[in-house]
């Protein structure tokens, strides 16, 4: 089917189709696109591209827009100590789901992925968090880690205060969003594995491979489109965080992240828009790169 | 990618490994393992129902990890009618059920578009839509905000006679940013329906809106429940947009005005634990009925067909 697709009568034949909608069809489709266009330019992408304009003014919403350059790009390196424990935060964060939350994710899957009883079970309990928000998550945090009658101190006997001191706390909030992500990670991979074809596993197992060997040499280089996937969304998930923080204590005190950073200078006392769209651009910059990776990935394996 | 949603059987009789009498052991240490991480999973859950059953006069003595004395549901009632959760929940419902619906209208058409009807750029317009699925919503919130400031609406739109702090404008921004992930998840979907139904009614004249509504839509059914459910669930969900976008207090939706339970000097975390588990319960409650559209949902984006 796909040979026919390309095959030149068919490609003619569609050309001749194209002229061949009526008055109806093209008003159906300028209407339907075009709102969706609209939507999408309104949205997202006008106010993204203005946050580019904005961070090079010093505009705080009253005042007239006067261009200042990159001043707000040194201020930000140089004058504002928040940003680099923010960026130290972010990068803290990305490491922690990459590096414990994925592939204790990819484990859980790789274990449910067998005949077992229960693992409905298991697989439930797993993602439940996913589906919570993550603004309960940061509640629900509170009653683990509270100093005085959390569980965390009660089991131990401990006397930390989790939350308070800056610098134990993003640690502490890093468990708790990893709780979510380790489920999420899981049913990607989990439906990422049952896609592999078991003919595969046979063959290696035919040719004397360990379990462990199947896995690592065989399987895991087939999933390469789902580590991508898995990659991306741990990135996203990472430069997203906001709302477990400032559920828990508006993301201060050590807890600041680039995403609270920039809402800080909007819902703050002081409305800051040139200065919060700079950092907005940092974000931006660095989720488009991961972005564009993602999208060639997918469409390069889609088409 | 439709395989997620068939859950086919596994067809291989060799599957399961030979039962071998070594492995035994491994397996029972595997089911101990997954066990605990399971118990560990739903342990911070079972937690918050506990601590919103307890005065917060016995918890402030005893700590959660404690037995209790009493069991209480006032803390339910208190949130229920003191904290007014019912309005919220409404407020919730106004924005989340266009929301959804738009979305799937939206993105269905967009994607029938570009899976069927071979226009020219339609790739490049996909990329672009999944593209600012992806953004972080900090990106771009800061003129988003300053834009909805400064469109007027008629007061019978918005009584904050603006596009800020209305019911309106945060629909308008969860169809926005979700209908991206919507139209990629479509397409993937649209493209494995056989070509020739659509073609086959396009020569006997049917014309786009008809192919789209009567033709293409209901065999994508699985698809749209499944997003519906994830698309409920996210913006349920919602956090930063009523915090950003939303002034008065008593507009915003259930989820970020669970942060009203949080007195000023003084939280009562027993209190927050009964409307956190409320504000939970919809979701989870989805979460149940609804499992294999939730999970078909999540894998429709990540797994292609």
């Amino acid at each position: 089917m796909t040979a026919l697709r390309d095959s030149p009568e068919v490609t003619a034949r569609r050309t001749r189709r194209a002229r061949r909608y009526s008055t109806r069809d093209v008003v159906v489709l300028v209407i339907g696109l075009g709102i969706a266009v609209l939507v999408d330019l309104a949205v997202v992408w006008g106010p993204t591209l203005a946050s580019v304009a904005l961070s090079g003014t010093d505009w705080n919403g009253i005042s007239e827009l006067r261009w200042i350059g990159g001043d707000n790009y040194r201020d930000l390196t140089t004058e504002y100590p928040p940003f680099w424990t923010a960026v130290r935060n972010n990068v803290l964060w990305l490491g922690f789901l990459g590096l414990v939350a994925t592939p204790f994710g990819l484990l859980c899957a790789v274990l449910l992925d067998r005949r077992l009883r229960m693992s409905r079970f298991y697989q439930s309990a797993l993602y439940m968090p996913v589906v919570l928000s993550l603004a309960v998550v940061g509640f629900i945090a509170q009653l683990v880690y509270s100093q005085d009658y959390g569980v965390l101190n009660a089991v131990t006997g401990m006397n930390t205060d989790w939350l308070g001191d800056p610098s134990i706390n993003i640690w502490v909030v890093m468990v708790a969003a990893a709780w979510r992500h380790v489920g999420y990670v899981m049913i990607i991979y989990l439906a990422g594995l049952k896609a592999v074809d078991p003919a595969l596993k046979e063959a290696a197992a035919i040719d004397g491979a360990s379990e462990r060997q199947a896995f690592f040499r065989v399987v895991f280089p087939v999933l390469r489109p789902i580590n991508v996937i898995v990659l991306v969304i741990t990135v996203i998930e990472a430069l997203r965080a906001f709302d477990i923080v400032y559920a828990i204590n508006k993301g201060r005190n050590g807890l600041e992240l680039l995403s609270v950073l920039v809402t800080e200078n909007i819902v703050g006392e002081a409305s800051r828009i040139g200065f919060g769209s700079a950092i907005a651009v940092v974000l931006l910059v660095i989720s488009l790169g991961f972005i564009v990776t993602y999208l060639t990935q997918v469409f390069k394996e889609g088409r | 990618m439709t395989s997620t949603l068939t859950e086919p059987a596994r067809t291989s009789p060799a599957a399961p490994p030979p039962p071998s009498r070594r492995v035994r052991p491994l397996r029972l240490l595997l089911h101990v393992f997954l066990f605990l991480v399971a118990l560990g999973w739903l342990a911070p859950l079972a937690l918050a129902v506990y601590a919103s059953l307890r005065p917060y006069e016995e918890t402030a003595r005893l700590g959660y990890f404690s037995l209790p004395e009493t069991l209480t549901l006032d803390y339910y009632s208190e949130a229920w009618t003191q904290a007014e959760l019912p309005k919220y929940y409404l407020n919730t419902l106004i924005i989340v059920i266009p929301g959804v619906v738009l979305t799937l209208a939206l993105a269905s058409f967009t994607a029938f578009t570009i899976a069927r009807l071979h226009l020219p750029g339609r790739w490049i317009l996909l990329v672009v839509f999944t593209a600012g699925n992806l953004l972080p919503p900090q990106v771009l919130i800061t003129p988003l905000y300053t834009i909805y400031t400064m469109i007027p609406l008629p007061w019978w739109m918005s009584d904050s006679l603006s596009l800020y702090d209305s019911y309106l404008g945060l629909i308008l921004v969860h169809v926005g940013f979700q209908f991206g992930f919507c139209v990629f998840v479509l397409v993937n979907f649209m493209s494995t329906i056989p070509e020739e139904i659509s073609e086959a009614a396009m020569v006997d004249g049917a014309g786009v809106w008809r192919r789209y509504w009567q033709l293409t839509l209901p065999l994508c059914r699985p698809a749209l429940a499944a997003l519906g459910t994830l698309q409920f669930t996210w913006m349920y969900n919602d956090f930063l947009w009523a915090l950003v976008l939303m002034s008065s207090g008593d507009k915003l939706p259930v989820t970020s005005a669970l942060n009203n339970l949080r007195g000023q000097f003084f939280t009562d975390y027993n209190l927050l634990a009964a409307g956190s588990v409320l504000v939970a319960l919809p979701t989870l409650i989805v979460f149940q009925m609804l499992h294999k559209q939730f999970v078909a949902g999540l894998t429709l984006g990540s797994t292609k067909g």
